[in-house]
């Protein structure tokens, strides 16, 4: 277990309190000066070293980000947007620093906004936290009165001003295209990469987004070092991490632990074990909803770092760890992911907007036993025409969960389904026009 | 994508008041010079909060005029997201989060109360008029699974019997106490914490 000295969010729980004297007591906004006069070089340099990948889903290197924004400031200035529309089923992590560490986000802000040379950041928040938004807000107000942020921010000679822009409960807009067509006011559709929002982002101008876990730890990675950081964890998966652990354990929690931790530690040790014990396990999901499940045996021995999961054709996403035990029944819970999918397409490419309603239909029939083991494979054939096919990771994060489902529990679906086609005669429908002439209601309207 | 249903009983006219006007102007202050536009959520929430948490069609048409958008522009806007209520909803809107993480932990349970208590449908007032309820995707709390969100308060670790009383709290016209219901603090492991121990006993 990682020791206490080495956890970076100190107040996950508030024991101590959000206001800027606690903070500072913690060691925040203490040398941000001397951290910046060390130079831009240095700050991204120091990142890089520490290997620290963001924390928002894909595990980019963030150093390496932040070096993509131009050396220099042209014509256009840059932006500094941070991504706090966290909505990822499973994951809950940012809130806590939203609530509790607000001065750890500010201070990251500070310097990654002197690190990319820009001058305005926005936080963009998503709109049902607006308790969160309240204190942040609180927060902002108490750097700004302290001179912390705003003209010559800490005395650095930077100056610098952070807003908060409330989102209004969209999934989509936690993909970073889509966060920024959302802030220029318009809906939030994902656009196409390249180019890449490090040179044509918000308002066309060179923009870095960050997760705020990501940018929370860097203030103390500068302060620790960045061979403190890299020695935690495992190579290329450094440093630690804030686990959500949801659903069906003993006692769910936030826990900020090392990276590469066993997943069975983490839900025997801090989340008081799978309810039934471990024996009731039936899967996990690791990541966040978007992320493939595990089944109980790779559960057993899997570590929680991006390539470990990887291997095993999952991900660390969020690190929002969603156990499921036997209790439960499987394929309803991934058909209500796959609702989740539905409900939050953007609906801007087809195979998206219409597969994602696809796989709901087809998963809420299998739950019922109502599928035909045909669908089995349709199902299958639908999310890879999903998959790779759309602007976005979401095509992805909808696709991934169903294949994680029907590569581990294919059989407990083919049992439960077992029935031939409903209607042979229209057998050679393509399923891909006709889907709605195989439902059974319009089936036997037909006949 | 979220299915949006528009009142059919619109008011004719909407204008901000004093005080939205004044936080209008302040929000536009956020954004560079020529974009804003980017102000248009922030406005609809501004109008959502005057109108008693729903946007007429009028307002739409205000906003669109106060910050020179194309009427069509703000409606798009006002319809994509799903916290922007476009007919009346009641005082306490009631929120249940019903994703995975929820589900597994009984939020159908609390969706079932208030079929019973509030209306047998989604976002449909309440005999008294005071309440209406709706199901949402994730809210991201799921550690404090099963919760729902009442207006802006978020109500965790909820049971059958303590969802049964917030309702009936709710429909009497009282803000009940937002936070776990199972006595917890914010996302610890309740009784089993083993990090930061030092300063749980500071």
């Amino acid at each position: 277990m990682l020791k206490d000295e080495d956890r970076i969010f100190k107040n996950l729980y508030n024991d101590l309190g959000a206001d800027l004297n606690s903070s500072k007591k913690r060691g925040d906004w203490v040398n941000t000066k001397d951290l910046c006069e060390k130079g831009r070089n240095w700050i991204i340099d120091e990142v890089k070293k520490s290997e620290l990948r963001g924390r928002g889903g894909a595990g980019f290197p963030t150093g390496l980000k932040w070096s993509f924004a131009p050396k220099e400031v042209g014509s256009r200035p840059h932006y500094l947007v941070i991504n706090a529309d966290e909505s990822e089923p499973g994951t809950c992590k940012d809130r806590d620093i939203l609530r509790f560490e607000p001065h750890k986000l500010l201070e990251g802000c500070l310097i990654a906004a002197y690190a990319v040379n820009s001058h305005k950041c926005y936080i963009y928040l998503r709109g049902e936290y607006y308790n969160e938004g309240v204190e942040l807000q609180k927060a902002i107000d108490e750097a700004y009165k302290d001179n912390l942020i705003g003209k010559n921010a800490s005395g650095t000679g930077w100056d610098l001003d952070i807003y908060i822009h409330y989102g209004a409960g969209a999934y989509i807009c936690g993909e970073e295209t889509a966060l920024l067509e959302s802030i220029e006011g318009n809906k939030g559709q994902p656009r196409l990469k390249p180019p890449f929002p490090a040179l044509v982002g918000l308002y066309g101008c060179p923009t870095i987004v960050n997760n705020v876990e990501t940018v929370s730890v860097v203030p103390t990675i500068l302060r620790k070092g960045s061979k403190w950081f890299a020695s935690l964890g495992k190579p290329k998966n450094t440093g630690t991490k804030i686990f959500c652990i949801s659903g069906n354990v003993n006692k769910p929690c936030n826990v900020e632990e090392e990276m590469g931790i066993p997943l069975k530690d983490l839900i025997d040790a801090h989340a008081g074990g799978v309810v039934g014990g471990w024996e009731n396990l039936q899967a996990v999901i690791p990541g966040g909803s978007s992320m493939p499940l595990l089944n109980k045996e790779i559960s057993e021995k899997i570590t929680m770092d991006f390539d470990s999961l990887v291997e095993n054709k999952s991900g660390l996403g969020t690190a929002g760890i969603v156990v499921i035990n036997k209790d439960q029944d499987i394929i309803k819970c991934f058909a209500r992911i796959a609702r989740f999918y539905k409900h939050e397409s953007c609906g801007q490419c087809t195979p998206c907007r219409e597969g994602s309603g696809w796989m709901w239909r087809i998963l809420e029939r299998m739950a019922k036993g109502e599928a035909s083991r045909e669908e089995v494979e349709m199902l299958f054939d639908v999310t890879k025409q999903i998959e790779g096919h759309t602007i976005c990771a979401f095509g992805e994060g909808s696709a991934w969960p169903v294949q994680g489902l029907l590569r581990n529990f294919k059989k407990e679906i083919i049992k439960r389904n077992n029935f031939d086609p409903l209607i042979k005669s229209n057998k050679d429908i393509p399923y891909l026009v006709d889907q709605h002439l195989l439902e059974k209601d319009n089936a036997q309207n037909k006949s | 994508m979220s299915l949006k249903k528009i009142s059919k009983d619109q008011p004719e006219k909407f204008e901000f008041d004093q005080q939205s006007l004044e936080a209008a102007k302040k929000i536009l202050s956020n954004y560079p010079k020529g974009k804003e536009k980017s102000a248009v959520m922030a406005l609809l929430y501004i109008a959502q909060r005057q109108n008693n948490n729903w946007i007429p069609l009028s307002a739409i048409k205000y906003i669109a005029k106060f910050l020179n958008m194309p009427y069509i522009k703000v409606y798009e806007v006002a319809t994509f997201y799903s916290m922007y209520n476009l007919s009346p909803v009641g005082n306490f809107h009631v929120q249940i989060c019903t994703t995975t993480p929820c589900m597994i932990r009984g939020a159908y349970k609390i969706v079932d109360i208030c079929k019973k208590k509030i209306s047998e449908k989604e976002n449909v007032l309440s005999e008294n008029g005071n309440c209406s309820w709706t199901e949402v995707e994730c809210l991201g709390a799921c550690i404090s699974a099963p919760m729902m969100q009442i207006n802006n308060d978020y109500y965790e670790d909820l049971d059958i019997k303590q969802s049964e009383k917030i309702i009936d709290e709710v429909l009497m016209g009282k803000k009940p106490k937002p936070g776990s219901y199972r006595g917890r603090i914010n996302s610890e492991p309740e009784n089993n914490r083993k990090t930061l121990l030092d300063l749980k006993n500071a």
